[in-house]
Parts: C-alpha cells; sequence; structure tokens
C-alpha cells in the first residue's frame, strides 16, 4: 500500500514516487523548503485549530447538540493548511461533506461554522445545511458537498469561470480516495486538460472511504496517476508534512496561473476518526490509527520542530494553546447559544 | 401486388411537402436503393429511394405538385409480370408504413422519431391491461410469527432467494464486509462468499449499469444503493437501460434485477440526502416500484421482487430499520407485487400512505378515533402498479380520502391518487381529496425547520376533519 510509506517514512520519501514512474519535469516532486518561524507558528495555529474545533464538534455531536452526518477532518489537518499557504485572493476552494478544516483554513469564521453545525440561525447557512453544506462567498468557498465526487465537476467550472474572466486565479478542487472511482471526476479530467482549466484536483487519500481500504476499491491505487491518459501531471505528497503539502500546493497552483491546465496532488494522509460519527472503524486496527498518530502526526511534527528550531518556547507554544481553545469554547459557546432559525426561514431561499 | 410509394416524412413534424422531380419516369425499371424521386420542405430537401424492385408503373403525383400530405401514394411499381392495368384506383392506406427509405440532411434522431411516431394515429388509443393483484396469501392456521426488525426482515429474504437460485447475488458499498452501511446484508458475505457479495467501488452510475448488463445476460441482481439520494447518479441506468429494454428490443431482452436502498429522509442530513424518490420512479412505465413499511411486507415483497422477471425499485426507509413486527414463519412467505393492504378498517375517512407515511397515518388514525372519526388506513405497499381498486372501493365506502406522503405534493404520489379517484369514484366524493406531504423545500438541517418541513400526524389528523367538515 503506497499510502503508508506516508505515515511511517520521512516526507521526502513519501513525496517520491516509489513506483518508478517517469518523472519527467512536471511529475517530480516539488522540493520541500524548510519554513520560516512565521510560517512554523501560523501553520501550527492554524492546523491546531482545525484539531481543537473537531474535537470540540465531536463533543457537542456526542451531547446530542450536532445532528446527522458529522464528517471529522482531525489527522488531514496538514493538508488544507498547507495548500492555503499557496493561494491568494480570488482562488476557491471547494470540497465534499469532510470539510470543516477546509472552512476554517480559508478564513471562515469558527462560530458560524460551530453555529451551523448546530443548525441555528447565525451559522454560515441560516442553520439550513448543516455540517456538510456551508459556503462563503467572501472567503471563496464554494462548499461543502455531500455526492461524493459532484464537487470535481463544479470545481472545474470553477476554474472555467477562471480562464473565461481571464483572470489567473485557481481552483482547489478536494475529493477522496473514494470520490476518485466517480465517474465524473474522469469527464472533469478530460475538459480540464482539453480546455487548459486552471484547477488543481487535491486528492486526500486517507487510505480509506467508509469502511474500504483503497486497495479493495481501486485499480490504480497511486492517485496521482490517475490523470495520466488524460496527459494531466500529478504528484505523491506526503500530506502529514504541512511543509511538502505547500511546496506542492506552490508548484501546481503556479502551474495552473501559467495557464498549463490542471494539475493532481495526491495527498497521502489519515483520517483518525471514523468516517462518520456513527463509524466503529473496526476495519482497521487501533494499531495502525495508534502508528499514524504517534509517529507522524501532522501538529506533534511542527511543534517538535518549531522547539528544535528554537522558534518559541514550551510556554510561548502554550500561549498558543490556550487561545487556540478559547477560540474554539467562544464558538461552541456561541452555536449553543444562538436560536434556532426563524420558522419562516423555511420557505426562503429556495428562488432569488 | 403493385406496390405504392408513400409521401415520405422528412421530420417528426412534418405534414407536407412539395414533389420537386422525378427523376425515373413511367415504365422504367427501377432497383431496390434507385433515387426515384426529390422531395422539398421549408427545412431541407430529400431524395427518395426505392424500396423494391419492380417497373415504375404509374406516377400518381407529377412533378412541381405542392403541398402533398405525407403518406400519400405518389407512384407505383410493378413487379414481374404485372400490367400497369393491374392499378386499382389507389386510396390512401393510413396504416402502410413508409417502404421507402430516404437520404436526408435532416438528423437521424428525428427521423427516428418520425418513424415511431408514423403509425400513432391509425388505431385508436389502446387501453392497457387491467392491473390485478392476486390476494395476500393465506397464512395457515397456526403458523408461528417471529418478531424481527425490517432490517433483518429483508436480510433474510435476500438470504432465502440467494439459497434458492445462485444466479441471484448483491452487490453495492459497504455491503459485504462492512455488513452494510444499515446493515441490512448483516452476515451474507460470510454465507454466500465474496463471489456473490460484493462490495464495489463508490460508482453508482458504473455498478448500476453494470448490473443491469448482468441482468441483460440472464443473472439476477440485487443492486443495493447505500441511500436512494445516491442512486441518482445512476438514474439514467435504472431509466434509460433497465426499464426501458424489454419494450424497446420487442420482448426478446428483460431485464431481472432489484434496485433497492433506504428513500426518504432519515433525520437531520439535509437536503441531498433526504429525498423521496416514490413518485420519481413510480412515473417510469418498465419499473415496479415497492415501498414496505413493515417487516413482514419487506420480507415477502422483497422476495417477490427478487422473484419478478421486471427491474424493481425498492424503497425502503433508514429510520423504519430498526423497527420490530411479526412475521410469519414460513418456508416460502411471498407477497403480491400490486397489492395493497388495508392496514385498518374504518367507515368515515380513507387515509393512504406507504412506508413511513404510514406511521403518520396510523398514529392519525389513533387520534381521529378518540374523536369518533373511523379512519380506513390504506397501505399501498406498491406504487407501480398502484393497487387503485382497494382505494375505490374504500371511498365507496367512506366518500373521503386523504394521501400522505414526505415526498414534495406537485406531481406526487398523492396527486396521482386524486386524480385516479376524481377519474373512477367522482360520484362517491364527499369532499375533494386532500393531500399531506413534504413541504415544497429541500430539506432543511435545523431541527425546527425539518419537523416542519415533513408530514406530521398532526397533519393528517387535521386533514381528516377537514373532508369531514369538522
Ligand atoms: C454518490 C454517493 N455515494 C455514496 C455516498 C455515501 N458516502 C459518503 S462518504 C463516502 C466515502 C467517501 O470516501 P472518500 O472519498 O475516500 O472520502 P473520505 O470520507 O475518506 O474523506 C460514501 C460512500 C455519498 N455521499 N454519495
Ligand atoms: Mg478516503
Amino acid at each position: 500500500m503506497p499510502a503508508v510509506s506516508a505515515a511511517s517514512s520521512s516526507s521526502k520519501a513519501a513525496s517520491t514516487r516509489s513506483d518508478g514512474a517517469k518523472s519527467s519535469s512536471p511529475r517530480a516532486a516539488a522540493p520541500i523548503a524548510d519554513f520560516s518561524k512565521d510560517q512554523d507558528l501560523s501553520a501550527y495555529k492554524s492546523m491546531l485549530t482545525i484539531r481543537r474545533f473537531e474535537e470540540k464538534a465531536g463533543q457537542l455531536y456526542g451531547m446530542g447538540l450536532i445532528g446527522g452526518f458529522c464528517h471529522l477532518y482531525i489527522g488531514q489537518e496538514a493538508v488544507v493548511v498547507g495548500m492555503q499557504m499557496a493561494l491568494k485572493d480570488g482562488d476557491q476552494v471547494i470540497t465534499g461533506y469532510r470539510d470543516h478544516g477546509h472552512m476554517l483554513a480559508t478564513g471562515m469564521e469558527a462560530k458560524g461554522v460551530m453555529a451551523e453545525l448546530t443548525g441555528r440561525a447565525q451559522g454560515y447557512s441560516k442553520g439550513k445545511g448543516g455540517s456538510m453544506h456551508m459556503f462563503s462567498k467572501e472567503k471563496g468557498f464554494f462548499g461543502g458537498h455531500g455526492i461524493v465526487g459532484a464537487q470535481v465537476p463544479l470545481g472545474t467550472g470553477l476554474a472555467f469561470a477562471n480562464r473565461y474572466r481571464g483572470n489567473d486565479n485557481v481552483s482547489i478542487t478536494y475529493f477522496g480516495d473514494g470520490a476518485a472511482n466517480q465517474g465524473q471526476v474522469y469527464e472533469s479530467f478530460n475538459m480540464a486538460e482539453l480546455w487548459k482549466l486552471p484547477v488543481v484536483y487535491v486528492i486526500e487519500n486517507n487510505r480509506y472511504a467508509m469502511g474500504t481500504s483503497v486497495n479493495r476499491a481501486s485499480a490504480q491505487t497511486d492517485f496521482s496517476k490517475r490523470g495520466v491518459s488524460f496527459n494531466i501531471p500529478g504528484e505523491q505528497v506526503d500530506g502529514m508534512d504541512v511543509r511538502a503539502v505547500k511546496a506542492a500546493g506552490d508548484k501546481a497552483v503556479e502551474w495552473c496561473r501559467k495557464g498549463k491546465g490542471p494539475f493532481i496532488l495526491e495527498m497521502l494522509t489519515y483520517r483518525y476518526r471514523g468516517h462518520s460519527m456513527s463509524d466503529p472503524a473496526k476495519y482497521r486496527t487501533r494499531e495502525e490509527v495508534d502508528k499514524v498518530r504517534t509517529t507522524h502526526d501532522p501538529i506533534d511534527m511542527v511543534r517538535a520542530r518549531i522547539i528544535e528550531k528554537k522558534f518559541a518556547t514550551e510556554d510561548e507554544l502554550k500561549k498558543i494553546d490556550a487561545e487556540v481553545r478559547d477560540y474554539v469554547n467562544d464558538s461552541a459557546e456561541f452555536a449553543t447559544h444562538d436560536p434556532e432559525p426563524d420558522v419562516s426561514e423555511l420557505y426562503t431561499d429556495i428562488y432569488r | 401486388m403493385p406496390t405504392d410509394i408513400l409521401m415520405p416524412a422528412l421530420s417528426p413534424t412534418m405534414e407536407k411537402g412539395n414533389l420537386a422531380k422525378w427523376l425515373k419516369k413511367e415504365g422504367d425499371t427501377v432497383k431496390s436503393g434507385d433515387i426515384i424521386a426529390e422531395i422539398e420542405t421549408d427545412k431541407a430537401t430529400m431524395e427518395v429511394e426505392a424500396a423494391d424492385e419492380g417497373t415504375l408503373g404509374k406516377i400518381l403525383v407529377p412533378e412541381g405538385t405542392q403541398d402533398v400530405a405525407v403518406n400519400t401514394p405518389i407512384a407505383v411499381i410493378l413487379g414481374d409480370g404485372e400490367k400497369a392495368g393491374d392499378i386499382k384506383a389507389s386510396a390512401p392506406k393510413a396504416d402502410k408504413p413508409v417502404t421507402e427509405k430516404v437520404k436526408e440532411d435532416a438528423p437521424s434522431a428525428e427521423k427516428a422519431i418520425a418513424e415511431t411516431r408514423a403509425p400513432q394515429k391509425a388505431e385508436t388509443a389502446v387501453a392497457p391491461p387491467p392491473v390485478q393483484a392476486a390476494n395476500d396469501p393465506s397464512i395457515p392456521e397456526g403458523t408461528e410469527m417471529v418478531q424481527m426488525t425490517m432490517r433483518e426482515a429483508l436480510r433474510d429474504a435476500m438470504a432465502e432467494e440467494m439459497r434458492a437460485d445462485k444466479d441471484v447475488f448483491v452487490m453495492g458499498e459497504e455491503v459485504a464486509e462492512y455488513q452494510g452501511a444499515y446493515k441490512v446484508t448483516q452476515g451474507l458475505l460470510q454465507e454466500f462468499g465474496d463471489k456473490r457479495v460484493i462490495d464495489t467501488p463508490i460508482t453508482e452510475h458504473g455498478f448500476a449499469g453494470l448490473g443491469v448488463g448482468a441482468a441483460l445476460a440472464g443473472l439476477k441482481p440485487i443492486v443495493e444503493f447505500m441511500t436512494w439520494n445516491f442512486a441518482m447518479q445512476a438514474i439514467d441506468q435504472i431509466i434509460n437501460s433497465a426499464a426501458k429494454t424489454l419494450y424497446m428490443s420487442g420482448g426478446q431482452m428483460g431485464c431481472q434485477i432489484v434496485f433497492r436502498g433506504p428513500n426518504g429522509a432519515a433525520a437531520r442530513v439535509a437536503a441531498q440526502h433526504s429525498q423521496d424518490y416514490s413518485a420519481w420512479y413510480s412515473h417510469i412505465p418498465g419499473l415496479r416500484v415497492v415501498s414496505p413499511s413493515n417487516p413482514a411486507d419487506a420480507k415477502g415483497l422483497l422476495k417477490a421482487a427478487i422473484r419478478d422477471k421486471n427491474p424493481v425499485v425498492f424503497l425502503e426507509n433508514e429510520i423504519l430499520y430498526g423497527q420490530s413486527g411479526p412475521v410469519p414463519k414460513l418456508d416460502d412467505f411471498v407477497l403480491p407485487i400490486g397489492k395493497a393492504r388495508i392496514a385498518r378498517a374504518g367507515k368515515d375517512v380513507t387515509i393512504v400512505s406507504w412506508s413511513m407515511g404510514m406511521r403518520y397515518a396510523l398514529e392519525a388514525a389513533e387520534t381521529l378515533a378518540k374523536e369518533g372519526i373511523e379512519a380506513e388506513v390504506i397501505d399501498l405497499r406498491t406504487l407501480k402498479p398502484m393497487d387503485t381498486e382497494t382505494i375505490i372501493e374504500s371511498v365507496k365506502k367512506t366518500g373521503r380520502v386523504v394521501t400522505v406522503e414526505e415526498g414534495w405534493a406537485q406531481s406526487g404520489v398523492g396527486a396521482e391518487i386524486a386524480a385516479r379517484v376524481m377519474e373512477q369514484a367522482f360520484d362517491y366524493l364527499d369532499a375533494p381529496v386532500a393531500r399531506v406531504s413534504g413541504k415544497e423545500v429541500p430539506m432543511p438541517y435545523a431541527a425546527n425547520l425539518e419537523k416542519l418541513a415533513l408530514p406530521s400526524a398532526a397533519e393528517v389528523v387535521e386533514a381528516a376533519k377537514s373532508v369531514s367538515y369538522k
């Protein structure tokens, strides 16, 4: 299983193709640059915010304050945080239902996200969308989609709009290893390359689609190669190392901005929790999860690096931890006290 | 027999055209494929090819004639030994198909439509065969009733049919190793192995189509959709391939397949995951649509669905999976598709529903009984073919009807029931039919709004009272 290497080996090894695929220029892994102090600290804080937010959401779910489906992003934080560092104003982000991390990374407010999770009036969708369906025009976040794979043509359309308008913005279209088997993904790939659309397809390979491991569902488990027959370059990236993600993101985004067409980034990552709150995750061992957590946790790795490089002291980091905790707790407080939407909202927003 | 050449149609909407030119003259021999004339409309010109061999015996419509109606005989071809004198005064033969092949510049799809439309006007509409389903089999006295959940009943139905017929197999997302996303296929992998209990990738359009192909080849697939919401990815294969192939093949190629999974709203899963497809699929000729409300019906009808030679859309409900009920312990308990069940007898008002709607209907009937209104509650069980007779019989008694569905009102199943009652029992009605349905909004996530969006027992009570003028 190629993805295992991400969790167990160094970032360099994971982002280098192990199967002898040709490394013609676009497919060669981007060199991973060290982060500056600011970058490391900011990545740390962003990833920690997502983690704490998700833990809190899990708690609220357990208390019955969040209902329906709730898919947590714990373990995958480096992907969205690293990618976001490669973006600029006007770039668009779109993903599926495991979307809380993406929203926080684009700068959407924790309060609004959490209040949407609890189905309250000041949630990003006025409580009408819930965990899987939030949007922010301001932050360039286009959802929040519940049908596996459906966001891929949509993201391709965002890129189409960029090209149509002649700007140099890029659409970052996230989807999972399971979604990568949907037909509409390949319909999108073909159009994207045919029309040289500026879209980075970020495949978050967390090794499972619900209870199905990648090799039980995929004939080609190296997702970076899924664009080969469309001539779309692809790269495998250690999605647990925020620096590797940022480096690959920079390269892919630049490729798109230059008008060279789409780019595929396969992020080798891992989800620590079950698929959704109701999944006991019996399809994998406790050891498998623990191994990733203890040896390759995206947040722990940055934290260790910060200490090692003396970018901050333990005390300074603790201060950041406390700030993050307060920020998340405030959002939970807000989300549990905000009222439900007014009943008159039932019939609004169907047409405009 | 002399053969008429008819004025061909160039498009589905063409009614007449000009006969621009004859390329053959009377007495010429013609071979099949020879171009014999040119025809014009305001849109295009096309050539008329002979489809028969012989001699051009007589030109009936001279060159330059304008506005020749489609299907008018324009010339007569004589076979070997036939003479022009054999030609009788030709009358248009509307039922004779156009034999000439035409080369034309109009799109071929249009031509295909023209061909299917041509015979339509000849016959007066024939009535479809009446729908008549057998009654439920009588359960022998002393039969043991076993309490089980809907989930278990569905699983047992599949297991029994798989034991009985090795061509039956089940496939879908998470059906095997995970034992079903909602545990409906629990234990099937262990009993039947991975050849017959197959985990698919998340590829609904692909595996639904694959299932149809396997069915065309004679296998009997059970295709599970994790929920029917995801079958929208596959709806083209269900409708265009599964439902229509028998007809399109003139009866040669049937498709014995069951598409099943949970339908309708679960709880708090928002707009993309909470839809009722009852009306959608019951619109489609060639499909049977079944939607049980309790474990016994679920078992008997799923077994019937698996055996039915037609594609069956089997709409389950996530909220009902865990509900228990008595199921007769019989070796082979099969219920007829197309037969409604009177779930509660009454004389004052008829409430018609199915699946989850039965909960609201039965709860409402209890409340109404306390207020002196005896509701007769009909569980449709099958939406297509619909057991109209049972509804009409009830209406003759009660004179009042309330329909209950989770789906939206417009073009819904309730609308269909109302139409049928109006058509077939108008004189028996004492009040207009009332529909209780899901509100016409995408399903909201917020708890308070979701509750409002769904139908409720209270709304059914209110509707029943209003049709009773109480
Ligand atoms: C079309 C469709 N089919 C099935 C589902 C049910 N479903 C939701 S998430 C999921 C697994 C997706 O896995 P993956 O793409 O790897 O993303 P991950 O959950 O791992 O982030 C499935 C099968 C769905 N939402 N939409
Ligand atoms: Mg996955």
